[in-house]
């Protein structure tokens, strides 16, 4: 057996794939830190970290290793095998989201690329809200137990929200698989003006997306200024640096679904794909230019991510269900009927 | 539907104020230990005790400070001068003037209470710094401030607006007595 057989081998291959994957997600939380502390600081009219390393570029490094040599604390009345699981599951959950996110018009440039992607990814970003409830649940702490409380309700009432937005996205699409939603856009254009309601659809799938990563305006579950630290309260070192590491990745991960599903994905300038051969035209360097591409649309959403937390205070409870359950659901679900409606004239159904 | 419009306005704010930060540099902190804002004139830090030009000290030991201050952190010990060999111009010298820098409040009473405007309060604020490495921090005893730590020679203390002023005045006016 050859070394490229034992490489093209599906297992083998998939493997490796995942473990790159795997590898630039972790290596991009400590640019997202940094890149967050700097951008909030700019916003706030203040310099932001400077000290460590050029423009204080070490610092996230420097915060790593105080988390990873501070004391691990377990505080009395924990339910400690969950206690000790919760953190895992967030960090394993977000990961697992990122298998299907085509980052490159091409098979080896996505993890695990089936029919029912999309499906898939809700599930998985359903299931994130285990790892915040059960560690509000298994701290034994009323804050805790208050913030992942909110938490789970936030998701719940948000979850409904991006499902519908995202119906109305299939109904255009006619297809759950992200890499094929991306492909199409390529052709046809950016999925966000395909459909003269489907911007709706956009906007809704960009709040629920804040909200189900529980970042600011929506980070209620975590609000310092009421619960000191909310569902991770009682963790300390590096089961603290996990829940941080998962909330990044998890903004990651939205961003690129943001992206893949309504703002082309990997398509731009010099990415051809046919979807007959369903190769791209020119060949792996312009899979590396749609990879590209893709990263530069990740970056922008995440520096409206930043913006976003830096500019908007939090919304109160009342505001935040009231948001969700009577504006987002209701205009789900009517912007799945004026995209029902569009289609029904545009394929002469009457 | 008018929190689009406020929300609108306050995402413009901010990104005007981080494109100023990060392009115009227009941040408000300073990089502290290398930069420093500048102090008002008037700025209330560390004491110090003015000289006359001659030499000598112009604390009489009257005590005046002392008793004004609010927060009880001056101890003034006054001494007869000896004719011969003058600390200060007037009958008695402090022996030892000591300010006890954990208590006072830098409120200035010190300042306006004092009849010979022998103490002041300086521009310094890093009183930590300016004693060396050899201080020992620690013992709440190195916290009280001496009469040898505080005493700048004549010219070398604040530069003082109000005298700055009265320099103007004696300029304007040479016969003017100048009182201390």
């Amino acid at each position: 057996m050859s070394l490229i057989e034992f490489l093209t081998n599906p297992y083998v291959l998939g493997f490796i794939k995942a473990l790159v994957v795997f590898a630039a997600m972790m290596s991009m939380v400590p640019l997202l830190i940094y890149a967050e502390r700097k951008i909030v600081a700019d916003v706030q009219v203040r310099l932001g970290p400077n000290r460590l390393g050029p423009l204080g570029v070490l610092q996230p490094l420097a915060d790593a290793i105080k988390l990873m040599m501070k004391e691990d604390i377990l505080p009395a009345g924990v339910d400690k095998f969950i206690y000790y699981t919760a953190p895992f599951l967030a960090i394993v959950l977000a990961l697992c989201a990122a298998a299907v996110i085509p980052f490159g018009p091409a098979s080896w440039a996505v993890v695990v690329d089936f029919n029912h992607s999309l499906l898939y990814s809700l599930a998985i970003s359903s299931i994130s809200v285990y790892a915040v409830a059960l560690a509000g649940w298994a701290s034994n702490n009323k804050y805790s137990l208050m913030g992942s409380l909110r938490a789970a309700a936030q998701m719940i009432s948000y979850e409904l929200g991006m499902g519908l937005s995202l119906i109305a996205l299939v109904m255009v699409t006619g297809t759950l698989s992200i890499s094929q939603i991306v492909a199409q856009q390529n052709v046809m254009g950016w999925n966000i003006l395909r459909a003269p309601t489907l911007f709706i659809a956009f906007i809704v799938f960009v709040i629920c997306g804040v909200a189900e990563t529980n970042r600011a305006p929506f980070d209620l579950a975590e609000a310092e200024t009421e619960l000191t630290a909310g569902f991770h309260t009682e963790y300390s070192a590096f089961k603290f640096a996990i829940f941080f590491m998962a909330e990044y990745v998890n903004m990651l991960i939205i961003s690129a679904l943001v992206t893949g599903l309504f703002l082309g994905g990997w398509s731009g300038p010099g990415v051809h794909y046919d979807m007959v051969t369903h190769t791209v035209a020119g060949g792996w360097p312009f899979v590396i230019l749609g990879i590209f591409w893709y990263l530069v649309k990740i970056a922008c959403f995440i520096f409206f991510y930043f913006w976003l937390r830096a500019s908007l205070p939090r919304f109160r409870y009342d505001q935040l269900m009231n948001f969700g359950w009577k504006v987002l659901v209701p205009v789900g679900l009517a912007n799945i009927f004026l995209v029902g409606i569009f289609f029904a004239f545009k394929n002469h159904w009457f | 539907m008018k929190i689009i419009p406020d929300f609108a306005k306050g995402m413009g704010r901010t990104l005007k104020h981080a494109i100023g930060t990060s392009f115009a540099g227009e941040a408000d902190t300073v990089s502290y230990p290398e930069q420093e804002k500048p102090r008002p004139a008037r700025f209330r830090g560390r004491h110090i005790l003015n000289t006359y030009e001659n030499g000598l000290e112009k604390c009489i030991g009257c005590s005046l400070c002392a008793a004004a201050c609010p927060a009880d952190a001056i101890w003034v010990e006054a001494a007869e001068n000896d004719p011969e060999n003058r600390v200060s111009p007037g009958e008695r010298y402090a022996a030892r003037y000591e300010i006890n820098m954990l208590r006072c409040i830098f409120c200035g009473y010190c300042e306006e209470a004092c009849p010979t405007g022998a103490v002041q309060l300086g521009m310094d604020y890093k009183l930590v710094d300016e004693q060396g490495e050899q201080h020992d921090w620690s013992k709440r005893d190195s916290f009280i401030f001496t009469k040898e730590m505080m005493l700048v020679e004549h010219g070398k203390g604040r530069p003082d607006p109000l005298s700055e002023a009265l320099d103007e005045r004696l300029k304007e006016n040479p016969d003017h007595d100048r009182v201390w």
